[in-house]
């Protein structure tokens, strides 16, 4: 069958088998590797791209039904040379180690800053929730979500060394 | 020494190289790796645990038309491939030819043109089994009566792998003998999976024209794993590379070569084709390295007043069907000989018998530093209960029975050589973070209103950065691992190390290592890694090896090459070389500050015509091998606080407060993030993860529905605190730290619940804590955590 998507701003159409399941789709017939197959089973949350403005577990959803939808992936997050916030705070507060489990923290972090700018600490726990890492006991997942809400807030404690205990005045390579 | 002063100006919290791809979707991992004409395979495995395979039907597979080659244990066995060697000296078979050991044994491999046929053509391969009775409770394993799980092995008549014992079991009588107070305590440490989120994956292209094999493969270890394919393929060795690219987490789990990677090599060389193969979560979980399944009995001996005077355990080891254990190979209990822990014990002694089960193979992975989990595990809970027996705090008996700083460097009953630590420091710094004192007051007056509140303390130590290659080796390989350090003329280095990250950040720690050492930025030190056609041998990371091994060569490579700067710096100064000392990072004359050269104008030098002393050829660049004189030991003090529902058995966190001493740090905030994720794995373990099986062998953990792992919302805020005792005999004074909290947590959240749950005079609950053990531990009858028997 033939899709056509809208993939991180840009038009995409594709013939498919029907059976192709979204995060195959993204990796292996697109070659956005970014996103990653982690369980299957919608447990882990490797896999979390947004389909419109809604983060989805891509490998429980069909490619097929991304059919005249909008799908974003974390090569998607920023435009060339620029970093999301997001993306800012989890280097700037050690928010990722293995870089498996990031894309899909990164994503599911920015919907919940689209929607709620100023959460608690409670809120970010309960919104990463159906996703896992495995190295950094989510610690500082949580510092980098805070550290991009205080940053898009423009308020106090987004300068340099502001963002705990791994933060420096450097900027982000790349 | 804390590594945040201004002598140590490349140390301290730099933010990470790695990052940069990682934000935007631009690593490799391996099933990143997309080759021309790469075919994919997919493994058939064995739905049953124990069965006679009486034939193997691949004709419709191989009609599929998108199917390229199907492999098959009988066509393995006729160029003799169908076992290949594990880590510990016995055999595992690559695709089943008599019988299937476990379920989720591998039993057949086809290569197709994309993931879903070879997947497909799965289906339509027809085995016939006959099964047969297994071997699923490993204290049955032993019995007269019990199926012979291993008959490939000659003679083999029984399910016994080995015995191993340690210490002086005459002095540990005597001081039992003597004792005012024994206790004793059954407990398992359960079969956990270290899952890391990426599977395990291996990408293989067999050139045919030049001979040479590339692989592509999720390896904590590549040069370990290039010599073994040499040895077990007849392959030359200098025609093989192996690329470890970005590694999704390891913690062990990818230290061993598993079958997936053996048939990706022969699928490439039957098809002439580039082959991928990537497991799924369940194969993962299935069929590769477990940890623990430790069944332990400990004794605990004291005097009325709290003296500890020895220790006893005796250990029930569950290797599943083929041992495979990933450790020093003189070793086949690990090093679970630190069970004395961090006391002062008059004697110990230990034994440790290893047995077949009809499970997956394993049992050292998992961020244990080979069994020490399991051994710190054991002393702190006996601690514990001793600490309930003579009714004292047990922080209190923890602070009698520590080691004091000057009995450093102290020779353990059982054999280790701890290096330096002051523990009572550590302690008390953990004491005072947490506020003990009050939380103590705060829980009498929360049990008077019935509530269930506990506090549980564990102190472990640890021996890491193996090893000494006299006494470590892995299949006869020394355990030391080589540094090639580079200086390019313009003074831009490029350090070349054996081990490999699995998200540790060693491309950042280990330049700024070197930086340090050379007056470098940071950002001009580049690590490679992870190719072992472009890194010096060694043997990996694991065993929180890395910085104590790789890092220590990273710094003697870089002292040899400021040792040469030295030489042509004086040329340069026109001055003696003994005349001349390193000062703000560069060399200059003693006395007169103001002649002196920097790195890169050294490197520049040595790479022009300058005249050079005799004995110097030119160019900076050093390799050394580090052969470590001894193991290190960091340790460390940890509490943890919990909230039990007496209602229903759910087990709260609240707080958790970790004290990690593992002498210099070099990027402390590198160092906190692999403390916070040793942490929730620590909870994990404790409360909600195990691999358990049905009476026929079923694996009831094997999806990510079933073997939970902890997520932000089981996990508190972790509270850290630090003191920093250098390791003595380490080049920089580090002493490795990527395991310590994997290791030390679960005794303390362990020792929470038992805390929360004494009221209703519960002495002891095997993990996981999950509700449902917890309610029935407050009804009397704690579950049994190894099996689900029905």
């Amino acid at each position: 069958m033939q899709i056509t998507l809208t993939v991180n701003d840009a038009a995409v159409t594709r013939e498919i088998e029907p059976r192709l399941l979204l995060i195959h789709f993204l990796r292996d017939d697109l070659e956005l590797t970014g996103s990653h197959w982690g369980c299957d089973t919608s447990n882990c949350g490797a896999c979390v791209v947004w389909l419109d403005e809604t983060p989805v577990k891509s490998c429980t959803v069909l490619a097929a039904m991304a059919d005249g939808h909008r799908v974003r992936t974390v090569e998607g997050m920023a435009p060339p040379g620029r970093l999301d916030p997001v993306q800012e705070g989890f280097a700037r507060c050690h928010g990722l180690q293995c870089g498996f489990c990031t894309p899909g923290m990164m994503l599911t972090a920015r919907w919940l800053l689209d929607h709620n700018p100023d959460p608690t600490e409670a809120e970010i726990r309960e919104a990463l929730s159906g996703q896992v890492c495995r190295c950094t006991g989510y610690e500082n997942i949580v510092r980098a979500v805070q550290w991009a809400a205080r940053h898009e807030a423009g308020g106090p404690g987004t300068g340099p060394g502001a963002a705990g205990p791994g933060a420096t005045a450097s900027e982000v390579a790349g | 020494m804390n590594a945040g002063r201004a002598n140590r100006g490349a140390y301290g919290p730099v933010p990470r190289k790695e990052d940069a791809r990682f934000l935007r979707g631009r690593g490799t991992f391996v099933d990143d790796v997309q080759l021309s004409g790469m075919l994919h395979g997919a493994i058939l495995r064995s739905p049953v645990a124990h069965a006679r395979i009486r034939s193997i039907d691949t004709a419709a597979a191989e009609a599929h038309p998108k199917v390229k080659a199907v492999l098959t244990g009988e066509i393995l066995a006729a160029r003799k491939l169908a076992w290949m060697p594990t880590l510990s000296r016995d055999v595992q078979a690559v695709l089943a030819t008599d019988k299937v050991r476990f379920q989720g044994q591998e039993v057949a491999f086809v290569v197709a043109d994309d993931r879903y046929s070879a997947r497909d053509a799965l289906e339509l391969i027809n085995v016939e089994y006959e099964p047969l009775p297994p071997v699923i409770d490993a204290e049955r394993a032993l019995d007269r009566d019990a199926p012979v799980i291993r008959d490939d092995i000659t003679g083999k008549a029984d399910n016994h792998i080995f015995d191993w014992s340690v210490g002086d079991q005459a002095a540990t009588d005597a001081a039992f003998a003597a004792a005012d107070v024994v206790v004793t305590q059954d407990m398992l440490y359960p079969r956990v999976h270290p899952a890391p989120l990426e599977t395990c994956g291996a990408v293989a292209d067999m050139d045919e024209v030049s001979g040479k094999l590339t692989i592509w493969s999720t390896s904590q270890a590549p040069h370990a794993h290039r010599t073994l394919y040499a040895l077990f393929l007849s392959l030359p060795e200098h025609k093989i590379r192996v690329i470890s690219p970005d590694i999704g987490g390891g913690f062990g789990n990818k230290a061993p070569v598993y079958p997936g990677y053996v048939c990706a090599i022969l699928g490439s060389q039957v098809t002439g084709r580039p082959v991928k193969w990537v497991e799924d979560r369940s194969e993962n979980l299935m069929s590769t390295a477990f940890a623990r399944d430790f069944h332990m009995h400990g004794e605990i001996a004291a005097t009325r007043d709290g003296t500890i005077l020895a220790l006893r355990a005796s250990v029930l080891a569950d290797h599943g069907a083929f041992n495979g254990a990933a450790q020093p190979t003189k070793f086949p209990a690990g090093f679970f000989g630190m069970f004395s822990g961090s006391y002062d014990l008059r004697a110990a002694h230990g034994q440790v018998t290893g047995v077949y089960t009809n499970k997956a193979p394993g049992g050292v992975a998992y961020s244990c530093s080979f069994r020490i989990t399991e051994a710190v595990y054991l002393v702190e809970r006996l601690v514990d209960l001793l600490a309930r027996e003579l009714d004292m705090d047990p922080a209190e008996l923890r602070m009698k029975n520590l080691l004091r700083p000057e009995q450093f460097p102290h020779t353990t009953p059982t054999g280790w050589e701890y290096d330096s630590g002051d523990y009572i420091r550590t302690l008390r710094v953990a004491l005072e973070t947490a506020g003990y004192a009050e939380l103590r007051r705060e829980q009498a007056q929360r049990r008077e209103r019935g509530e269930l509140m506990g506090i549980g303390i564990s102190f472990f130590t640890e021996a890491v950065g193996a090893g000494p290659r006299g006494h470590m080796d892995i299949l006869g390989l020394g355990m030391a691992d080589g540094a090639d350090l580079r200086v390019h003329p313009t003074g831009k280095a490029v350090l070349a190390v054996s081990c490999q990250t699995q998200g540790q950040g060693h491309e950042t720690t280990f330049a700024q290592i070197v930086a340090e050492e050379l007056g470098l930025s940071v950002d001009d030190v580049e690590v490679v890694h992870g190719d072992t056609d472009r890194t010096p041998f060694g043997l990996g990371t694991y065993g929180s090896r890395s910085t104590p091994v790789s890092g220590a060569a990273a710094a003697v490579a870089a002292r040899k090459v400021r040792e040469r700067a030295r030489i042509v710096a004086a040329a340069m100064l026109e001055a003696s070389a003994d005349d001349l000392e390193w000062a703000d990072g560069r060399w200059q004359v003693r006395g007169d500050p103001a002649q002196g050269k920097t790195l890169a104008e050294i490197a520049m030098a040595a790479h022009s015509s300058l005249d050079l002393p005799e004995g110097v050829l030119g160019h900076l660049d050093a390799d050394t091998v580090y052969n470590p004189p001894n193991l290190t030991y960091p340790y460390g003090a940890y509490i943890c606080v919990v909230d039990v529902d007496p209602g229903t058995g759910v087990v709260q966190v609240r707080r958790f407060v970790a004290v990690d001493d593992c002498g210099v740090r070099v990027n402390p905030m590198i160092v906190a993030g692999q403390i916070h994720g040793g942490l929730a794995d620590g909870l994990g373990m404790a409360l909600m993860q195990a691999i358990t099986f049905d009476a026929d062998g079923n694996c009831l953990g094997g999806s990510f529905m079933d073997y939970l792992l902890p997520t932000s919302v089981e996990c508190p805020s972790w509270e850290l605190g630090e003191t920093v005792t250098p390791c003595p005999h380490h080049p920089i004074g580090a002493k490795g730290v990527g395991e310590s909290a994997t290791v030390g947590s679960p005794a303390a959240v362990v020792n929470a619940v038992m805390d929360a749950l004494k009221p209703y005079g519960v002495r002891h609950a095997d993990m996981p804590l999950t509700p449902a053990n917890v309610w029935s531990a407050i009804q009397g009858t704690p579950l049994r955590t190894d099996l689900a028997l029905t």
